[in-house]
């Protein structure tokens, strides 16, 4: 699927296995007989042993994890396997999915269904786990997801150590960690002062044993604990990777500001968290996850850009915000150079149009987006300026004209070449489109989260 | 108005299963193809590159044009727009041409040209009675069909992935059924005839449609009794039949007639020098046969009975033909009595009975699997041809539910032999699940219920389809004996496939019995 000498993906997840399946544990992260510029593990412990786990297809065919021997090693048996260990992805997303939009999405039977298909169509995930090979994305938001159903349930001490494993099957988890850490306070502070105590102690002993259960072989060691967290906290890697739509990569197409990348994401993450802190409800915690996973997306330091896959708590809000959430969703599936890479332009179309297509038709997010369902009143306060029209007409007319530069965005990338003075214009139109669409819908989810919250919800009880 | 936005509802839905359908078939662009997509890429390239009267007599490549003259004209249509997608696989060679374009070209074209099949989905859904207007959509009789048609399990595998265009072809089929249960039989009979120069395969069911059309549409009256009423036979319905079969048969073969080619067509429509059985055994009777002379002959050696002589492997795929050691050989006239005999029952009742179209739906099936049991050389997806008119019926009745959760598992399964690649393993195994837990629970919920034998068998096919698809060819038996699989497959299949011939033969027999007693 990719050239030499470093391949793609797909080679890092069976290198891992050679090293994980050939060296002993405390070489995984260090150089001795392990050569970390070669695709080293930087995940942490939990992906190593799932890597592990799958090496023992040696068994199969010893040449796949063959050490140092097997580098770029493809053949079709081997690809049937890589394949097939995508399974562990199903075992975990696809239970944790189901459940989750059959408890705590509100509605009708029929409604929760689908709300279920629309989930599972979301075509980012599909694209880059199942098409690109890209480290088992659904793992990890599985287990988030673990964590947040069982936090929708009630279970504090469970969601945490659900958390914490997919914390430690990959880092990039830690966009979410504000908002669960925030919500976990926030809702200890409103118990009794018993109560409050309890529940604090309870939840932290979870976490601090989850998390020294995966770290556990390596604690053995501080100077190897420290090895680890270097190689999963890379301050070394550049700023950009390929085009990311990310602020600085915008930014940079107008002025070259490669040094001057001072603020830190947190500071863009306080609103929405500080609001969680005060107002712990599961709404709040559903739009803070969105919110922290954009803020961080959109302007931490180094960022890949298959990492707004972590904006995918936007499902949860599908039942609530229809309309948004399918947009968010559609423009950040919108990786194209991504895909064009790997010749998934077809599967890309495919899955877009039925995502687009079956959401709208069982959703219907177009009839549902009067200003008032699109909880769009704070917007009327802030621009008092404004001529009177509808926003929801607005939005809606703004979500066709965004799908149709999708779409023409889309094929002009294929089939048109760029100029010769402009060779990268497609991927920097399209990471600054997407990256305008998740600034956008970042204040608007901010908003949201600010704004006068349950007047829906308690009419509906009402009703 | 009522009337109206109830139909836009239900527009809405068939209309997303629609798109549902084409966009699954859009994600099988890449999945493995089988020898028919280079025996259709050749096809476009003699209908482009060659003179109509060459294009008989053309045979560069081994896949020479052998479907009637419509679909050869068909293909030609298809050319004038793969020719803006790739030019050089217009272009007659002997190696297999294939390249990206033609790729996505090829798969669309049949994804596209589909179009006929949901169109005539649609029409068969309106003809579905609605008794019960169950306010709940899936429970509808008309969306069960729906279902079942558009996500027919052999259909998808067999066009979407080993590359053919039946859905095209059954849409007309489909689309003819339809029109005669809607009364329109001139539409349905000028349909049916441009069928049959699409494809003759579609004579097997011709039978039906032809004593059909005479029994309702050319008698425009019966007896008081419902018994056919000599007298009221129509010249003028008749001969306006006779003439839109013969301006259809005109168009198409006309040309090579006026050419004198005729001899050279239909030696390449008819090649009865092909084998009895097909490589790989279609479930039918001879298979059952092919495997009792096998086992005789075994048995025969064992005992001593029988010299050892030479021992043709019969499912060798090369050998075209072969001849049983145990038992009598068969001739193509043998099958083609066989299959005469297996059809007449049902034709004849067709005649004497009172018109209904159930019975016709009925006859229709039973001439498509008499054909598919006693024919010469017959295909294993030839089944679909059987199945998809009796998804009809399996939605309107009862005991039809029946006969066709035993036939949709066991043809459908027949087909697994068709993609044996490893990667497409578990989609076929998926599809095939989905398939069959919706037929099942679905029609469980309108009514009918599987006898206890009928249980049994289905068990016992899926233990022949873990056997034959994962434990075999695991074991060491496979490099002895590589086509037991095969073999178990087809005879286990064969039976299934027959005993359904025989239920449907019962159905006939008593829903006329029915008409009468009402």
């Amino acid at each position: 699927a990719a050239k030499p000498p470093m391949f793609g993906d797909y080679e890092a997840q069976r290198h891992w296995q050679e090293v994980t399946y050939s060296l002993p544990l405390q070489q995984y992260f260090n150089t001795s007989d392990n050569d970390l510029n070669y695709w080293g593990l930087d995940y942490p412990p939990l992906t190593a042993y799932h890597s592990l786990l799958c090496a023992y297809a040696k068994a199969i065919n010893p040449e796949w994890v063959e050490l140092h021997k097997s580098r770029g090693y493809e053949s079709y048996a081997h690809k049937l396997f890589m394949r097939a260990t995508l399974v562990a992805d199903l075992l975990i997303y696809l239970p944790a999915v189901v459940l989750y939009c059959l408890y705590l999405s509100d509605g009708s039977p029929r409604k929760k269904v689908s709300v279920l298909l629309c989930t599972l169509l979301y075509p980012g995930l599909i694209l880059i786990d199942y098409g690109h090979f890209g480290r088992y994305n659904g793992v990890s938001l599985g287990l988030a997801l673990w964590a947040i159903l069982a936090l929708g349930l009630g279970w504090d001490a469970l969601g945490s150590m659900f958390f914490c494993l997919a914390l430690s099957y990959k880092q990039m988890e830690l966009y979410h960690a504000l908002p669960f850490f925030c919500y976990l306070l926030g809702k200890c502070f409103k118990q009794g002062s018993v109560g409050k105590l309890f529940l604090l102690v309870r939840i932290s002993l979870a976490v601090l044993l989850t998390l020294a259960l995966c770290w556990l072989p390596f604690l053995t060691d501080p100077s190897l604990a420290v090895q680890v967290l270097r190689r999963i906290f890379p301050v070394a890697r550049g700023l950009f990777e390929d085009k990311v739509a990310n602020a600085w990569c915008s930014l940079n197409v107008f002025i070259k500001i490669r040094s001057i990348m001072s603020s830190d994401s947190q500071v863009y993450l306080l609103p929405s968290s500080l609001r969680l802190l005060t107002k712990p409800t599961f709404w709040q915690f559903k739009l803070a996850l969105v919110n922290s996973s954009l803020a961080f997306f959109l302007f931490s330091y180094q960022v890949h850009e298959k990492s707004i896959l972590l904006a995918s708590p936007a499902c949860l809000l599908l039942n609530d915000l229809p309309l948004i959430a399918i947009w968010l969703l559609q423009t950040s599936t919108f990786m194209l150079p991504l895909f064009l890479k790997d010749d998934l332009w077809a599967p890309y179309c495919v899955t877009s149009v039925a995502f687009l297509y079956f959401s709208v038709y069982l959703l219907s997010p177009l009839k549902r987006c009067t200003e008032e369902e699109l909880r769009m009143g704070a917007y009327r306060k802030i621009l008092f300026c404004l001529p009177k029209l509808d926003l929801g007409c607005v939005v809606r007319w703004k979500f066709y004209i965004s799908v149709l530069a999708m779409a023409a965005l889309s094929v002009a990338s294929v089939t048109m070449s760029p100029p010769p003075h402009l060779p990268d214009l497609f991927p920097v139109l399209i990471s600054t489109f997407a990256f305008l669409h998740f600034l956008g819908t970042f204040l608007y989810f901010n908003i949201v989260q600010f704004s006068e919250p349950q007047r829906n919800k308690a009419q509906k009880k009402i009703n | 108005a009522s009337y109206v936005t109830v139909m836009a509802a239900a527009d809405g839905w068939f209309t997303a299963l629609a798109v549902g359908v084409s966009l699954l078939k859009c994600l099988f662009i890449n999945a493995y193809r089988s020898t028919d997509f280079e025996v259709h890429r050749n096809w476009l390239a003699i209908t482009h590159s060659l003179p109509v009267s060459r294009w008989y007599y053309e045979n560069t490549s081994e896949w020479t044009l052998d479907y009637p003259p419509l679909f050869a004209w068909f293909e030609f249509g298809l050319s004038h727009v793969g020719r803006h997608f790739d030019k050089n696989m217009l272009q007659i060679q002997k190696a297999p041409y294939e390249s990206d374009a033609t790729l996505l070209f090829q798969r669309l074209s049949v994804i596209c040209t589909d179009l006929v099949y949901i169109l005539a989905t649609r029409e068969c859904c309106r003809c579905v009675s609605e008794q019960k207007s169950s306010r709940d959509i899936l429970n509808r009789p008309s969306f069960v069909l729906a279902v079942l048609l558009l996500f027919n399990f052999g259909l998808l595998i067999v066009d979407h992935i080993h590359f053919q265009y039946n859905g095209f072809l059954m849409g007309f089929l489909l689309l003819s059924v339809a029109k005669h249960l809607q009364s329109k039989h001139l539409q349905g009979a000028l349909l049916f005839s441009i069928l049959l120069n699409l494809k003759h395969i579609y004579l097997y069911v011709a039978p039906a449609y032809g004593v059909f059309l005479l029994r309702s549409y050319c008698f425009t009256k019966d007896h008081s009794d419902g018994r056919l009423n000599w007298r009221s036979f129509s010249l003028l319905r008749f001969s306006a039949l006779g003439l839109i079969v013969l301006l259809v048969t005109a168009v198409s073969f006309g040309p090579f007639i006026a050419m004198g080619q005729m001899p050279q067509v239909l030696s390449r429509l008819f090649p009865f020098k092909r084998g009895l059985c097909h490589a790989y055994w279609a479930p039918n009777a001879w298979a059952l046969y092919n495997a009792a002379d096998k086992a005789l002959t075994v048995l025969g050696l064992r005992l001593g009975l029988v010299g050892s002589g030479p021992q043709a492997s019969m499912t060798g795929g090369l050998v075209q033909e072969f001849h049983h050691t145990a038992l009598p050989s068969i001739s193509p006239t043998v099958t083609l009595l066989c299959t005469a005999l297996a059809i007449l029952p049902a034709v004849l009742f067709l005649m004497w009975r009172p018109r209904c179209s159930a019975s016709f739906l009925r006859a229709l099936v039973l001439c498509a699997l008499g054909s598919f049991l006693f024919g010469w050389h017959v295909h294993e997806k030839a089944v679909l041809l059987a199945i998809l008119p009796l998804s009809v019926l399996a939605v309107q009745s009862r005991e039809d539910a029946g006969i066709f959760l035993v036939l949709a598992s066991t043809g459908h399964y027949s087909l697994f032999p068709l993609i044996f690649t490893a990667a497409e393993l578990p989609l076929k195994f998926l599809l095939m699940l989905l398939f069959s837990v919706f037929s099942f629970s679905s029609l469980h919920k309108l009514s009918s219920l599987l006898c206890a034998l009928e249980r049994w068998y289905l068990c016992g096919l899926g233990l022949v389809c873990v056997t034959s698809e994962l434990l075999l060819p695991l074991s060491t038996v496979s490099a002895r004996l590589p086509f037991l699989p095969l073999l178990l497959t087809s005879v286990y299949c064969a039976v299934g496939v027959a005993y359904c011939f025989i239920r449907v033969y019962g159905s006939l027999l008593r829903t006329n019995y029915k008409i009468k007693a009402s």
